[in-house]
């Protein structure tokens, strides 16, 4: 960006401001950016907005860059866990009646799987790409509720310890990771295991919940003046929709996760039939929250390719505002399928097949994002890098899933494949296809963003090509393996079956697809201490991260960018316009309106602070001492209560005082 | 190179091939049911892959043009964009068309699913318990009522309707070859009708997770010609065959003094538990511990000595026998037929 542009001044008059407060001293208010040169705007907002030195410093950190990293590095380091899960137990299924892990720790293994997987690693992930993305993508210098966000984290990992010590000490959940009752209720699993998975539960959702409020408050109210509605980038889009899809779904899951721990430990009959309960309704809950799971894991991805493709296709996005659509049609639809999930307990047929017509409906914004995505590569050869080539991958494979789940959708057809590895084929289709694609190829295209430095290409293309046969040569075989009547979730089956060769080639595809994660974190390693300098904006792209350095600074962009176009780095070649205003000394933001984006008032933003750590320790400690006793709520409000004061306490400010 | 990939195509089909003709496979049916379903699933997947093929040419194409001429990325050109607009517009409409079609094929295979059993004759309840299956034949006279566990006999080209009901946790009855799954849920019922075109024995398994032994769960349809059936029926409903030699009277003997006798009902002894699986007429079965042994006097000794080593987890208790013990219960249960 440069210093000489500051002509685009039409915003932020700050006579506005002062006279809402006219009685407020002119001392109180700090030097601002308008008219500072770039080294001194430079040596104040980096004074303003570091992260403090220390251990502690580093602990209180609310810099959302500071935090998704973190979220980055810990949510890998459980889908390394989860991978390893899955490995062990493809070496048990590798032949038939093999005595490897016996059923108490296979079980245990996939749950813990599923539960690593969904809850410690695809939605933490995504949202942490968010956290890192959507501040710089609407050109603003913090996420929205930085301390939220920093909690967020802390009750995160906290969870995820709790889950995997839990593991350690044999005492891991072993009911899957949808824990249907009666199976996980007090008569069919004695001890803790199944508190485990229903507070394990409570811990993710509560930061997940974290995050989405953080997200939709910076995309709805933090963007650069200008970031109109049909301005806000793709990626921005999926995000906020993910969020708000968040925000609908998680609810039903700590429902049905606090009424279970309710029937174990305080003795309610919820579920319970023989009292009146219901078990089928705890499925009803878990998949109104399920299904939308599944979308809030894929959305984002969609952002990640609406990104990626533009940037390599050399235009912009072929369909934008359908595009945008598509996005929201499927958050909502995404809420009206969950009973596909239920087609073999028997109910009403005509419901049933209302379910069957509603499942398909999804499938059209779908294949919508997947021909205005083909459009948008039509125009030519794109150039051709990692993150294309994952691009590739993520339409070789989804596609596949999609349609598979097209069969699912079919209310006959599903009571042959529900519940068999059919079914477990599809879905890693989908959710690795649709979504973990598309992260790796986001990995190779952020990367020099987040360090500053190239992953290797050569590796990259390595890596593109393990994973793609490992993936397929594990997974596509299950389809078949399904229909020749395996079900799920069987620790070991009879030689007889005759499925024991293509299991063993499973394995060995799973053993392949495991190696090319490994392959991958040595080219984040070599790449982060060896890669070549990126520059601000290796790819040529046009959204607003590529406007600031990379890494970026702590306060990610030296002057408010102005944003005329969707491609806001396309559409001014050379120097984008800025907006000035904000004082220097104090962390200050621009809020700006939620259709136009013009700006109206200026907001600070939260400092550091230890307090979101504390919370979240006391918050987590009285999650887990409520696996023993329900006192534990009342006893676990005391110290929250304590840390919420801490955290809340006024400071100062004159608007605290107003 | 080329011969290699031929070699290890035919072995692939081979393979798939032989998968398909597997007992227990979705694709290999022998009922009118799994039929429906397997062109079901084979109309489906050819549409698919179909689509499949389309879409990846269509992913294939800008890789076969030259590079972009223009380097401005917001140069468009807007003629181009809406040719490709009615492109997508088509393609979404196709999409659309499709879906309607499959919708209203998966509905009229579900009427066509329904109308199998509406004149079956009869009515067997089916209650999935960890880890086996209890089978009861239901009849108008009390005395024909039939309990037997894991392996369910049913007349060969006739409509069967079956009751499907859980006492403890939720399990799912699934014989891919006859008909698609459906749940055993405690305090519901639900209804199944299976019919198989053939003499012949269908393996089926649990297919909802039910716990430690959920693997092996195993269950056998085994259709048979009516009067084989009637007649199996009929012997069925004898009580258990009395011991014949000294080692078999005392293996009655000491099954009746063990723990045994509080799970186990044995038709014209005391024994009367209803908690396991009924032994009167054990050694006419197949299978033991619901198809995870195949039924033999070794297979027997093995299962009573060490069900903890064989089935990890399942609610039979190891009962402390001496080998004559053993033995004498053996010979005792291998002479239920």
């Amino acid at each position: 960006m440069s210093s000489a542009d500051l002509t685009s001044e039409r915003d932020l008059p700050p006579e506005r401001e002062t006279s809402v407060r006219g009685d407020i001293a002119p001392a109180r208010d700090g030097p601002r950016d308008t008219g500072m040169d770039d080294a001194s705007l430079h040596r104040w907002l980096a004074r303003t907005w570091r992260t403090p030195p220390g251990i502690i410093g580093a602990l209180s950190s609310v810099d959302h860059k500071v935090i998704a990293r973190r979220y980055l590095i810990t949510a890998f380091l459980f889908l390394c866990l989860g991978g390893l899960n899955a490995v062990a137990m493809r070496i048990q299924l590798s032949g038939p009646q093999r005595g490897l892990i016996g059923p108490d720790l296979y079980n245990q293994l996939f749950t813990m799987h599923g539960v690593t997987m969904m809850f410690l690693f695809a939605v933490p992930i995504v949202q942490a790409t968010g956290i890192y993305l959507v501040p710089l993508m609407v050109g603003t210098r913090n996420i929205a509720f930085p301390r939220l966000n920093a909690f967020g984290y802390w009750v995160y990992v906290s969870g995820g310890l709790f889950a995997w010590v839990s593991f350690a000490l044999a005492m891991a959940p072993d009911v899957g990771w949808f824990a249907y009752v009666p199976l996980s209720g007090p008569e069919f699993s004695p001890g803790k295991r199944a508190d485990v998975w229903a507070q394990m539960i409570t811990y993710t959702e509560v930061s997940s919940l974290a995050v989405a409020v953080a997200t939709i408050v910076t995309v709805l109210k933090q963007r650069a003046p200008g970031m109109s509605l049909d301005k806000i980038p793709l990626y921005v889009w999926a995000l906020l929709v993910t969020s708000f899809v968040v925000v609908f779904a998680m609810p039903a899951v700590m429902i049905t996760s606090t009424f279970l721990i309710l029937d174990r430990l305080v003795g309610t009959h919820i579920f319970n039939p023989a009292e009146g309960g219901d078990a089928l309704l705890f499925q009803h809950l878990f998949w109104f929250f399920g299904h939308p799971e599944v979308y809030i894991i894929f959305l984002p991805a969609t952002g990640m390719v609406s990104s990626i493709i533009p940037a390599f296709a050399r235009r912009p996005a072929f369909g934008h505002l359908g595009l945008v659509l598509s996005l929201i049609a499927v958050g909502f639809l995404s809420f009206g399928l969950w009973v596909h999930h239920m087609f073999a307990t028997g109910l009403p047929k005509l419901g049933a097949s209302f379910f069957t017509a509603s499942s398909m409906l999804i499938a059209i914004p779908n294949g919508v994002q997947i021909f205005c995505w083909l459009a948008t590569l039509w125009d030519g050869r794109p150039v051709i890098r990692t993150p294309l080539l994952f691009v590739f991958g993520f339409f070789f494979t989804f596609v596949i899933g999609g349609l598979t789940g097209v069969m699912l959708a079919s209310v006959p057809l599903d009571l042959q494949v529900h519940d068999t590895y059919f079914v477990v084929a599809h879905f890693h289709y989908v959710l690795i296809g649709g979504s973990v694609f598309p992260l790796l190829g986001a990995a190779y295209f952020w990367f020099p963003k987040i360090t500053g430095r190239m992953m290797s290409e050569r590796l990259g293309r390595w890596h593109f090509w393990l994973a793609m046969i490992g993936f397929n040569a594990a997974f596509f075989p299950m389809h078949i393996v399904g229909l020749w009547g395996m079900p799920r979730r069987v620790y070991t089956y009879p030689a007889e079956l005759d499925w024991g060769n293509i299991n063993l080639f499973i394995s060995a595809g799973a053993v392949l697809f495991f190696l090319s994660f490994v392959l991958f974190a040595f080219n984040l390693v070599h790449g982060a201490l060896r890669g070549t300098p990126a520059g601000d904006n290796p790819w040529d792209a046009g959204t607003l991260e590529w406007a600031t350095s990379s890494p970026p600074p702590s306060y990610n962009f030296t002057r408010i960018p102005v944003v005329t176009n969707v491609e806001p780095l396309w559409a001014e070649r050379g120097a984008l316009p800025v907006a000035s205003g904000l004082r220097v000394d104090a962390r200050e933001l621009i809020i700006s309106t939620v259709a136009e984006a013009h700006p109206d008032i200026r907001e600070k933003s939260a400092t550091p602070s230890i307090w979101p750590l504390l919370a979240a320790i006391a918050v987590g400690a009285t999650f887990l001492y409520s696996i023993f006793t329900p006192w534990a709520i009342i006893w676990g409000a005391a110290p929250i209560a304590v840390t919420l004061v801490g955290w809340f306490w006024p400071k100062g400010d004159p608007e605290d005082e107003e | 190179m080329k011969r290699l990939a031929s070699i290890a195509f035919a072995t692939a089909i081979a393979l798939f091939l032989q998968g398909c003709a597997g007992w227990q496979s979705a694709l290999d049916p022998k009922g009118p049911a799994a039929s429906e379903l397997a062109w079901l699933i084979w109309f489906f997947t050819g549409l698919c892959a179909v689509v499949w093929v389309l879409v990846m040419a269509a992913l294939a194409v800008p890789l076969l043009m030259r590079s972009r001429q223009h380097a401005e990325p917001l140069a468009l050109d807007a003629d181009a964009d809406s040719r490709k607009l009615r492109v997508v517009t088509v393609a979404v409409g196709l999409t659309a068309v499709i879906l309607v079609g499959l919708t209203l094929l998966s509905f009229f295979a579900n009427r066509t699913l329904a109308a199998i059993g509406s004149d079956a004759a009869l009515t067997i309840r089916v209650t999935g318990h960890q880890w086996w299956w209890e089978v009861r034949y239901e009849d108008a006279t009390p005395s024909r009522v039939l309990t037997t566990a894991n392996e369910i006999h049913i007349p060969a080209g006739e409509p069967v309707r079956l009751l499907l009901t859980s006492t403890d946790v939720i399990h799912s009855f699934w014989v891919p070859s006859l008909s698609g799954k459906l749940d055993l849920i405690p305090g519901r019922m639900n209804v199944l009708d299976i019919k198989a075109d053939k003499p012949g024995v269908y393996r089926g398994q649990c297919a909802e997770f039910c716990g430690a032994q959920h693997a092996n769960m195993g269950t056998f349809i085994i259709a048979e010609p009516r009067a084989k059936f009637d007649a199996w029926w009929n012997d069925q409903l004898q009580p258990a065959a009395a011991p014949t030699g000294g080692e078999a009277k005392a293996g009655e003997n000491l099954f009746l003094k063990r723990p045994c006798v509080m799970c186990h009902k044995i038709g014209g002894t005391p024994a009367g538990g209803t908690v396991a699986p009924d032994l009167t007429h054990l050694a006419s079965r197949q299978t033991l511990a619901a198809g995870t042994l195949t039924m033999s006097r070794g297979n027997l000794a093995a299962w009573i000595a060490d069900p903890q080593g064989v089935k990890p987890g399942s609610h039979m208790p190891v009962v402390d026998l001496s080998g004559d013990e053993l033995n004498a219960i053996v010979a005792y249960l291998e002479g239920l037929k």
